[in-house]
């Protein structure tokens, strides 16, 4: 550890269960200080127990936590230098919102507050609005009353419990900013619990995966997103095409699969599962990243090309994009989204398609896996 | 490895209380002061009264308890005809508690508007002029030669009243009618603010809805906003019912001989005559039966929350 | 036919402000006979308008030392009242303990149970005991009896309260004394006081279990209850009128503020 470090957080072999249900398995993390840091998953899956973990509201019944150097696991809420930005906010209703930024400081006896609590009010821009009271604010103002609240003691991490799910869509966009904002300013670790995936996408450096009290995968959106390890992560961080499929042969870096009665191509590198001639993987590929052709023109697709055929179920137009839905003998549901720039106008319901895309946007996963894993999380929380 | 919280195995909720290890005595220490008070001023006196109940002897010579059960059948035998007025009046006042009362909290909760305050104001404020006084003004209210029974009279109101036996002559002081009137007063409240409660928790737009799926307002009043209004009708009637039975100040202040209750057998047996045994056996089958018709009802309205 | 309509229409409005005139009629009555000028003991028959009683609201013998005695029990009860059944109350809602359910109905019983009963039992514990009856039996039957009330409102309002809050204050730096007093106490007020207002009232207005645990001591309920055979003073009526006006400036006082500072809002 060099004092570069001295401000990361270690989670070792952390666990939590409540009688017989284990909500968190042993789990390590290291957040790097400075780092805003997601907890991406569906309700229950054990995200906000882990933060509570960090944050002292809840003992580990295993494992340890550590704060730079300080082990802290066993210290109560009120003696770790760790502040939490909660779910709705918790802000004090008797007080008013200066005296609810100045709550953290005055318990540490801090005597004069007024300029440390003015400049934070500034910082969060609620400068005027000192002294109401907290239920006369909108949401959005109240959910940075809460940050500053948790900010003003310069914790060396600063936790958010969903901090933005009470906002609306349009203000949620804006707070995202606003706290990415924020946290660029201060410099001090944010972990941010989410179950939006759009979220911890747009605001983190590095988002782990959380589902049924572990760590799916851990890795920056990007890397999430276009090459994700399981179907749980193929499926919850937006939509993935999957195909079963069987190897067949290697070809350099390249895997070369049977899946129907074609051949796709995926890079080796980007296979999680194991490869074993005639072993079977679930092939996947994103939505965006395939082009449509109508099947007269199949001639023109260039070489070297992943190629489907199949026969448009359902289209629908939103805008920027169209979004097909494509019946193929390899797979049933086959989503396609298609910027519209030049439309077909062939391309409707009925017409028989070709598929493809770039081999380097394939993924395989191991297929022992369940296919639909993590697609009714999306479900439920879109409800 | 601590398992502080005993919470159970499906929650894996936010909602659980941060640990407390050496916190295991403080909710005792918390009851004690008052459930020590209750055990000793509540419950204990109970039992007091019921090995009361079992002694015979006389104020000189002191009692002793000799499990003489037949103070209660010579109690019940002597007094049942009190009993069962206590239970006819407080039955007739809970009915008209209800039928005055439901109007007023339908009134509060859904049509009142701004005036919403000032009504439950004034609905609360009688409660702080002493009851005993407002009881006593209902003597002037009923008085013989007043404005009330000379209207009832030209109505021929009494006439009929009379024929029930709830009125004799023409008087309505000193009658059964006046005794179920000052009831229904005295308790009126403690009608309307559970279904107060109860009704307000309704959301408006279920009338609506109701009214959109073809219910008349009638038929969504009974399909709709009386059974949810149910809770607060059970707790209401509960809280008319078990004091409007043990009262004594009404049939005492506006009642006449005839109008006696088991509460004025009660008063008179402990603080008049003396005799010790029998008024705690009558108080304690007023417990009992009270308990008994409270358990019976609660159950058959299937409402077990009233804390 | 369009009066039938809007009767029909304000049907429940009407029948609503009926009832609500059955329950004023009473301090109707109490508040103009207070400027009656009754022949005879009894202030029942409308003579003349003075405004004597008045003038002299404490003209009558013993009246106001009964006055002054119901204020003081209703103090000490108020205070011992909210105290216990606040400590309950807190017990009940943040703590798992053993005897839940038991302790459950010994809060429940005492306001399912008719007063005259626990009047009589009471009775019969201070006779066993050879108590001397008097003030401090009837303030430890006050305390018994408001107790639960206490309870009830002080658990709702805990029950409601956000539990993040006090981890928030605990995340905040404050230990579990700081918490309770900076967030807990404050939080929990409107019902800790509506508990008191609650008991205050009950224990002032008592009759049934005071008249029976009361020896000589005579309360204000007891002098009007003592009144009604021996005579009616006008005075009971000022008395009575008063604290209606009290009762309502307070309340709508109270509420008239509370509606300044909701509009405040946004």
């Amino acid at each position: 550890m060099t004092t570069e470090h001295s401000g990361d957080v270690r989670l070792s072999g952390i666990s939590k269960t409540y009688g017989s249900f284990t909500a968190v398995h042993p789990l390590d993390l290291t957040v790097p200080q400075g780092s805003f840091f997601a907890l991406l998953g569906a309700s229950g899956c054990g995200k906000t127990t882990t933060l509570r973990m960090i944050a002292g509201l809840e003992e580990p019944s295993g494992g340890t936590v550590h704060l730079g150097e300080q082990e802290v696991t066993h210290l109560p809420p009120y003696k770790r230098p760790v502040n939490t930005v909660f779910q709705s906010y918790a802000l004090f209703p008797h007080l008013d919102i200066f005296e609810n930024v100045a709550f953290g400081l005055r318990r540490r006896g801090i005597k004069s507050v007024k300029k440390q609590v003015e400049e934070m009010l500034e910082l969060v821009q609620l400068g005027e609005q000192a002294r109401k009271k907290p239920h006369q604010l909108s949401g959005g103002q109240q959910q940075r009353v809460a940050v500053a609240r948790a900010l003003i003691n310069t914790p060396k991490v600063l936790l958010l419990d969903e901090p933005l799910g009470a906002l609306d869509l349009k203000l949620r966009r804006q707070m995202q900013l606003e706290l990415k904002r924020i946290q660029t300013e201060v410099g001090i670790t944010f972990i941010h619990v989410t179950h939006d995936q759009e979220e911890a996408m747009t605001m983190a450096d590095t988002v782990a995966v959380m589902n049924a009290g572990r760590v799916e995968q851990l890795g920056s959106p990007t890397d999430l997103y276009e090459n994700p390890d399981t179907t749980f992560v193929a499926n919850f961080l937006g939509t993935s095409n999957l195909i079963e499929a069987e190897v067949d042969t290697k070809n350099g870096d390249d895997i070369v699969l049977k899946a129907g009665g074609g051949k796709l191509v995926l890079p080796e590198a980007r296979c999680s599962a194991p490869t074993t001639t005639g072993g079977k993987v679930l092939v996947g590929v994103r939505p965006e990243k395939i082009s449509l052709t109508h099947a007269d023109e199949a001639g023109e697709i260039a070489e070297g090309r992943n190629r489907i055929t199949g026969r448009i179920a359902d289209s629908s137009f939103i805008g920027v994009s169209t979004q097909y839905v494509i019946d193929s003998p390899v797979c049933p549901e086959f989503e396609v989204y298609a910027q519209n720039i030049d439309r077909d106008a062939r391309l409707v319901p009925g017409a028989e398609v070709v598929l493809h895309w770039n081999p380097a946007h394939t993924f395989g996963l191991d297929a022992a896996q369940d296919i639909d894993a993590g697609v009714a999380e999306v479900e439920e929380d879109a409800a | 490895m601590a398992a502080v919280t005993e919470a159970p195995p499906l929650a894996p909720a936010p909602e659980t209380k941060p640990p407390r290890k050496r916190g295991r005595l403080v909710p005792y220490w918390l009851l004690l002061p008052g459930i020590l008070w209750l055990i000793v001023f509540f419950a204990l006196p109970m039992i007091y009264q019921a090995s009361t109940s079992v002694q015979t002897g006389s104020l000189e010579e002191g009692y002793k308890v000799t499990w003489h059960f037949a103070t209660y059948w010579d109690a019940l035998s002597e007094y049942w005809p009190q009993f069962l007025r206590s239970v006819a009046y407080a039955a007739a006042a809970t009915v008209l508690c209800l039928l005055l009362g439901y109007p007023l909290a339908y009134l509060i909760a859904f049509r009142a508007g701004r005036w919403r305050n000032l009504i439950m104001v004034l609905v609360i404020a009688p409660f702080f002029t002493s009851f005993l006084i407002r009881t006593l003004a209902w003597k002037t209210i009923l008085a013989d030669s007043g404005p009330v029974v000379s209207t009832l009279h030209t109505l021929h109101v009494l006439d009929v009243t009379n024929w029930l036996g709830w009125t004799s002559g023409d008087r309505v002081l000193a009658t059964p009618l006046a005794v179920v009137c000052g009831l229904t007063y005295n308790f009126l409240p403690f009608m309307i603010l559970p279904l107060y409660t109860s009704l307000e928790r309704i959301d408006g737009r279920l009338h609506e809805a109701a009214g959109d799926l073809y219910a008349k307002p009638w038929t969504t009043f009974r399909k709709v906003t009386f059974p949810l209004s149910m809770p607060g009708v059970v707790s209401g009637t509960l809280l008319t019912f078990i004091p409007a039975a043990g009262d004594y100040v009404n049939a005492e202040l506006l009642g006449s001989t005839d109008t006696r209750m088991i509460g004025n057998v009660i008063q008179t047996q402990f603080l008049r005559i003396l005799d010790y045994p029998t008024a705690a056996a009558l108080s304690f089958i007023l417990m009992a039966a009270i308990l008994l018709m409270v358990t019976i009802y609660i159950r058959k309205s299937g409402t077990e929350d009233l804390v | 036919m369009s009066v039938l309509n809007w009767l029909k229409r304000h049907l429940v409005v009407i029948a609503g402000l009926l009832t609500l005139g059955y329950l004023l009629l009473p301090n109707v009555i109490v508040t103009v006979f207070s400027f009656n000028k009754p022949k005879g003991r009894f202030n029942y028959q409308w003579q003349q308008f003075s405004t004597d009683a008045w003038k002299d609201p404490c003209g009558v013998a013993d009246m106001c030392g009964s006055l002054s005695i119901s204020l003081q029990i209703a103090l000490w009860a108020t205070i011992g009242a909210t105290v216990l059944g606040t400590m309950i109350a807190f017990a009940l809602v943040r703590y798992r303990f053993r005897a839940r359910s038991t302790v459950n109905s010994l809060i429940f019983l005492p306001m399912a149970m008719p007063e005259v009963v626990m009047a009589a039992s009471l009775l019969t514990l201070f006779l066993n005991l050879g108590a001397q009856l008097g003030f401090w039996t009837i303030l430890i039957a006050h305390i018994m009896f408001c107790l639960s009330f206490v309870v009830v409102a002080v658990k709702a309002r805990v029950m409601s309260m956000d539990p993040r809050l006090e981890q928030a204050a605990q995340d905040l730096y404050a230990g579990p004394a700081q918490t309770f007093l900076r967030v807990t106490l404050p939080i929990a007020a409107p019902g800790i006081a509506a508990g008191a207002l609650l008991s205050f009232a009950l224990s002032f207005d008592d009759f049934i279990i005071t008249n029976f645990n009361a020896g000589s001591t005579v309360t204000f309920p007891m002098f009007v209850w003592g009144s009604a055979q021996r005579g009616t003073p006008v005075q009971i009526n000022v008395i009575g009128t008063a604290m209606f006006l009290v009762a309502v400036l307070l309340v709508l006082s109270s509420m008239i503020i509370g509606n300044r500072r909701n509009k405040q809002k946004a």
